[in-house]
């Protein structure tokens, strides 16, 4: 299968599921949302040989720290 | 979503989505059924997704969006796209765009080049919080709602207490009351939900946002944090809510960092009327007195 994050590519056996291929390629289940042949999948989904995968990153960064709301 | 131990199918993880954001609002009083909410959208999935769910759960909401005049990688432009776009998509949902350039003059890069020493993320802050406490106080809103997620407060709590800024911490909270009425009532209906399932729910709606960090952020270290917390997580499962969860629990029943909460007099800024602890003008007003 193909799995895709931003601008790189893997290719991999299927057979596993998409929690372990994202760990295999050294990403982080919980910080990627996993989009299965367009469609949205949960991590324990059985990835397929023939699969197109897409990883989207859900991390959002620039919140500054808590600053007292009133001053 | 481990943090359950619950697997939903994509109609039921939206319905469940929207029915415990409603839950979350109403068991933390953040606003009432017929009150004006004004909405902070900065065009990134949070927000969008807030908007979302608050015009499915029928509340009287108008959102506002900032716009910066950032125009590094066209930042400010597209991420004020991504909000008309959402607008425009829903049937005319009623929002504003407070122009900070067309307003002031100059735009944040601006003002922070002017003033030496002033980084753009400070002054942003200083900026959005002055606008949204003026536009909630003008247009009569009863609180202001943003779209931060329990991985965005769990990553402040975990800035604060790396520091120990105790003053933080006795104040960091996902209901911010308003004590003066120039300040907004401030609330995060969001809090609860983890990152990935914020971001699962606007992708499932379709809802375009925008994907880039703002050029200016200081999002490396907030970066770190989360992905710090998310090996935490992976470890243990629930860790993140575990964290910010108990910590309000044990600083409401177990009164830490009382001591800290100084409720310090606040006097009124000549030129705004918004509270500030210094006397004479606020820091935001300051802004423009050294011309």
């Amino acid at each position: 299968m193909k799995i895709a994050y931003r601008d790189k590519e893997w290719e991999l056996k299927g057979g596993l599921t998409a929690r372990a291929a994202i760990s295999k390629i050294g990403l982080d289940p919980e910080g990627v949302l996993v989009i299965r042949n367009g469609r949205l999948v949960t991590d324990d989904t059985l990835l397929e040989d023939e699969d197109q995968v897409r990883l989207i990153a859900v991390i959002s960064g620039g919140q500054e720290a808590c600053v007292p709301h009133g001053k | 979503m481990r943090q359950h131990r619950l697997g939903l199918c994509p109609d039921h993880f939206m319905e469940w989505f929207v029915l415990h954001t409603e839950r979350v609002i109403e068991e933390y009083r953040m606003f009432a059924p017929g009150d004006r909410v004004l909405l902070a959208v900065s065009g990134g999935k949070d927000s969008l997704a807030l908007w979302d769910v608050l015009l499915r759960l029928g509340h009287d909401v108008e959102g506002l969006h900032i716009d910066l005049g950032i125009q590094e990688h066209d930042y400010s432009e597209q991420s004020r796209e991504m909000v008309e776009r959402f607008a425009a998509e829903k049937g005319a949902v009623p929002f504003r765009v407070f122009d900070v350039e067309a307003t002031y003059g100059r735009s944040v890069p601006d003002i922070a080049l002017e003033r030496r020493g002033r980084k753009v993320c400070s002054l942003c802050g200083l900026m959005k919080r002055h606008i949204m406490n003026r536009v909630a106080y003008e247009g009569g809103f009863a609180a202001v709602a943003t779209g931060h997620n329990l991985d965005d407060e769990a990553a402040v709590l975990f800035q604060n207490t790396l520091h120990w800024q105790t003053g933080y911490l006795a104040r960091q909270a996902p209901v911010l009351p308003s004590n003066h009425p120039h300040l907004a009532r401030k609330v995060k209906p969001f809090f609860r939900f983890y990152e990935r399932d914020t971001a699962a729910y606007a992708v499932l709606r379709e809802i375009p946002y925008i994907y880039d960090e703002c050029p200016y952020s200081q999002g490396a270290t907030t970066i770190f944090y989360k992905e710090l917390l998310n090996q935490l997580e992976a470890r243990s499962r629930g860790a993140k809510q575990q964290f910010y969860l108990s910590f309000l629990q044990a600083r409401e029943q177990e009164g830490l960092f009382r001591a800290d909460k100084e409720e310090s007099e606040l006097g009124e800024c000549e030129r705004c009327g918004q509270p500030t602890s210094a006397p004479g003008l606020c820091a935001f007003c300051r802004l423009w007195k050294a011309e």
